[in-house]
């Protein structure tokens, strides 16, 4: 499953992220790396872009960009 | 390299963190009001210096772009790496670093200052907003931090003075200690990307080890650009190659993810040891963007916010005006009765004082806008704002991070264009700038504001809350808004053809800006404006005066006198006074159209007379299109030297209301402002926005494109709407 599916509310754990150059280099600089919990706190007008948790700061980021990341939804 | 300092040199200490770190409230607090902008060379990112004391002497402070990693995307992200590494011209390596870190995201931020701390550099920590962390129930342990990380730690908090003498006298201690890097997450790049180097600069290229590390690990990234680009052929391809056996050799995964995971392993170890947290943190944060960032009322929020911001600027700034205009006009009379008439006297009141005045009374406006920009800005809001407006942004094919520059032109095109270097992709990058002009800059304000003013009625709406000027102004910032998006659009559906960019910021939590933070960078913009009339303006009054006041052919004056001597012998009491004023106000008609400007005016009149205008209005425009604000002190002027003796007190808006065609027929009509106002909307009247689009565009191609485009779009709307409603 991708980031971009995970619903309000839910929480997830990153498990790999897609390597293509600067953008997924900029959002493991960030801290989204494997292992990393996230949970997807809102999204915009239209479902994009989309407002996620991670390590206690809120992050936003299109669907396109959370699409890169594989993640595994915690049991809540 | 440039390691060696020459003793007499004043120590450097850069100052690096993490966006919404609180970084330049804190740069703010130690530097107060001795500091300056400035831009460094080559780049066009705006950053401030500032010297403060220290114990043992004078210190330069430098604060660096705001940043989460030392890979850069773009020329704009490299500069931070460059200043570290001493690569800026006359800028010598920094003796000390001071990372900038919030408190309340150690984890993240301390990926940053890890970096740094591989750079060898003495680094101080400064561990930002520290009573908000508490707070929010995160504890750290500064000295437990300080033994993990190997740098001093010093909790800081803004409006704490005591914690600002802790941190300087660390400072002291940082740039007179021995360096030494902490070890590294991969010696085994450090160790290749050294041989390289070695290489490269045994064929003649200055290159320094963290820069070919740098183009090792950050695939796509600025650094490998700018040495593929500055390199012997050829490196490319042994770039590549050494990066592929790195990778090979390494974990499996690719180099940048190799760093990462090392470097968060650490810091998880070390965070692991000095944090602890109590309690659910975010939480006010969370309730407030429940409806800040709702779909539904947070655009109905955003909406608001900006109809109070043009309300405010327009009602708020009212009483600050009339005093400037008192004053003003104060200056006038004194100088006008304290000198002798003559060419000097009118030089200094009609010239001077008339045309820099009439700029310089729109400062209260600038500053209310930019009040609210920086408010706005520091209580985190405008990220929300661009997490609100990416989807639109990107109906235009543009993302939310062409929403910061477009953003920053509501105040002047010149930094917004500046900004768009953050955007990585090109073709969006000049979509950008060709659209940003587009945003009503603080320079469109005045000529809004004085005719508005002058030729819309005071009506008000809904008991008193909304007014019909503020309405109107709201309309033409929205026109602006139009115009920009549907060129964007236009660009991004033929020449600039391509996929949309990405897209993605921190929502930082809400926070109280810092007072004397804002009251500082109000000041520095008030300044710059300021500085604007006092060369720009000032020069152009001046000029503008000259083009009015001369030629005058005594044949003028000759004919009037005698006229003066008919009338005094035929008439007297009353009469005779009116009979003067009459003679004095046509000598002066007449003067000012055999003047320079008037014989300018009247050659191109022909070419706007479809719009409407005189050869007046013509001049000003054609006067204005260095700097468009300058069309406020060109009318001052022509209308001060050419105004009826009788009325010199009376304001330009006074004088523009009774402004006449030779036949009689009022200038300024409704059709005829509306159109003028949208001319001033569209047309790129700004010699810097010419200058700065060509340095960033890297040709002439596009400014004259966006030039003949603007003042081609500007003159066909003026046309139509005072064709059509006339």
């Amino acid at each position: 499953m991708r980031l971009d599916q995970l619903k309000p509310g839910q929480k997830a754990t990153i498990t790999d992220i897609d390597e293509d150059g600067p953008v997924a280099q900029r959002l493991m600089a960030m801290g989204l790396l494997d292992g990393t919990k996230v949970s997807m706190t809102r999204k915009a007008l239209g479902g994009d872009p989309v407002e996620v948790e991670v390590m206690g700061y809120a992050l936003s980021l299109r669907k396109d960009e959370a699409r890169r990341v594989s993640i595994e939804i915690s049991p809540s | 390299m440039n390691t060696t300092t020459a003793p007499t040199k004043i120590p450097v200490i850069a100052v690096v963190g993490n966006p919404n770190t609180g970084k330049s409230t804190l740069f703010n607090a130690l530097t107060g009001m001795r500091q300056k902008t400035a831009n460094f060379p080559g780049v066009t990112v705006e950053h401030h210096t500032g010297l403060i004391e220290l114990p043992s002497g004078k210190v330069n402070l430098v604060d660096l772009p705001g940043s989460y990693s030392l890979a850069a995307e773009s020329p704009d992200e490299m500069v931070a790496c460059d200043v570290l590494l001493g690569l800026i011209d006359n800028l010598h390596q920094p003796d000390a670093v001071l990372v900038v870190v919030d408190s309340a995201n150690l984890r993240r931020n301390l990926f940053l200052a890890h970096q740094v701390m591989e750079l060898g550099k003495s680094v101080v920590v400064a561990l930002n907003m520290s009573d908000i962390a508490k707070r929010r129930g995160i504890h750290i342990d500064p000295d437990k931090l300080s033994k993990e990380l190997g740098a001093t730690v010093i909790p800081f908090v803004a409006t704490d003075r005591s914690r600002a003498q802790a941190l300087k006298a660390t400072m002291d201690v940082a740039i007179n200690a021995k360096a030494v890097a902490s070890a590294t997450v991969h010696p085994e790049v450090v160790e290749a990307a050294h041989v390289f180097a070695d290489e490269l600069r045994s064929e003649g290229m200055q290159v320094t080890d963290y820069e070919v590390e740098r183009a090792l690990i950050d695939a796509r990234g600025y650094a490998e650009i700018r040495l593929i680009n500055n390199a012997p052929t050829g490196t490319a391809d042994k770039l590549f190659a050494l990066r592929q056996q790195l990778v090979q050799q390494g974990d499996g995964c690719s180099l940048a993810k190799t760093e990462a995971i090392r470097r968060y392993k650490l810091i998880d170890a070390m965070v692991g040891k000095v944090e602890t947290r109590t309690g659910k943190q975010l939480s006010l944060t969370d309730k407030v963007d429940r409806i800040t960032n709702h779909p539904v009322w947070g655009m109905v929020l955003f909406i608001t916010i900006m109809a109070t911001v043009f309300q405010a600027v327009f009602s708020w700034a009212g009483p600050l005006m009339d005093l400037i205009d008192t004053g003003a006009g104060w200056m006038a009379a004194t100088v006008g009765e304290a000198l002798p008439p003559g060419a000097l006297n009118s030089l200094l009141v009609d010239g001077v004082v008339a045309g820099v005045g009439s700029v310089i009374i729109f400062l209260p406006q600038i500053i209310i806008l930019f009040a609210f920009i920086i408010l706005l800005e520091d209580s985190g809001y405008m990220a929300r704002a661009a997490f609100m407006m990416d989807r639109l942004m990107r109906y235009v094919g543009l993302s939310g991070q062409s929403f910061i520059p477009m953003l920053s032109s509501f105040a002047c095109a010149v930094p917004g264009i500046m900004a768009t270097r953050v955007i990585p992709n090109k073709r969006d990058r000049i979509a950008t700038i060709i659209a940003a002009p587009f945003m009503t800059c603080s320079a469109r304000l005045p000529v809004y504001a004085l005719l508005i003013a002058a030729f819309l009625p005071k009506q008000q709406f809904l008991w008193g809350l909304v007014n019909l000027h503020g309405l109107v102004l709201l309309g033409l910032y929205l026109l602006g808004v139009v115009g920009g998006v549907l060129t964007a659009l236009l660009l991004k559906r033929t020449g600039l053809k391509g996929p949309t960019p990405g897209f993605m910021i921190e929502l930082p939590p809400y926070r109280f800006p810092d007072l004397k933070s804002v009251l500082i960078r109000l000041l520095d913009r008030g300044k710059i404006f300021l500085r604007r009339a006092g060369t720009v303006i000032f020069t152009v009054a001046i000029v503008v005066w000259a083009l009015v006041y001369f030629p005058r052919p005594a044949e003028i004056f000759e004919a009037y006198d005698a006229e003066r001597v008919v009338a005094e012998i035929e008439l007297s009491g009353e009469e005779l006074d009116i009979r003067l004023s009459q003679i004095d106000n046509f000598e002066s008609a007449e003067l000012l159209e055999q003047s320079l400007l008037g014989r300018i005016g009247k050659t191109i009149e022909p070419v706007f007379r479809p719009l409407g205008w005189d050869w007046k209005v013509s001049a000003g425009v054609v006067a204005s299109f260095p700097a468009r604000e300058v069309v406020v002190a060109v009318l001052g002027t022509i209308y001060a030297v050419g105004a009826d003796v009788n009325e010199t007190d009376e304001s330009l808006i006074g004088r523009l209301r009774s402004a006449k065609h030779a036949d009689g027929k009022k200038v300024f009509t409704l059709p005829m402002t509306i159109g003028l106002m949208v001319f001033y909307a569209f047309c790129l009247q700004c010699a810097a926005t010419v200058a700065v689009m060509r340095r960033e565009t890297g040709g002439w191609g596009w400014p004259l494109f966006a030039w003949t485009y603007m003042t081609g779009l500007g003159y066909v709307s003026a046309l139509l709407i005072y064709q059509g409603f006339s």
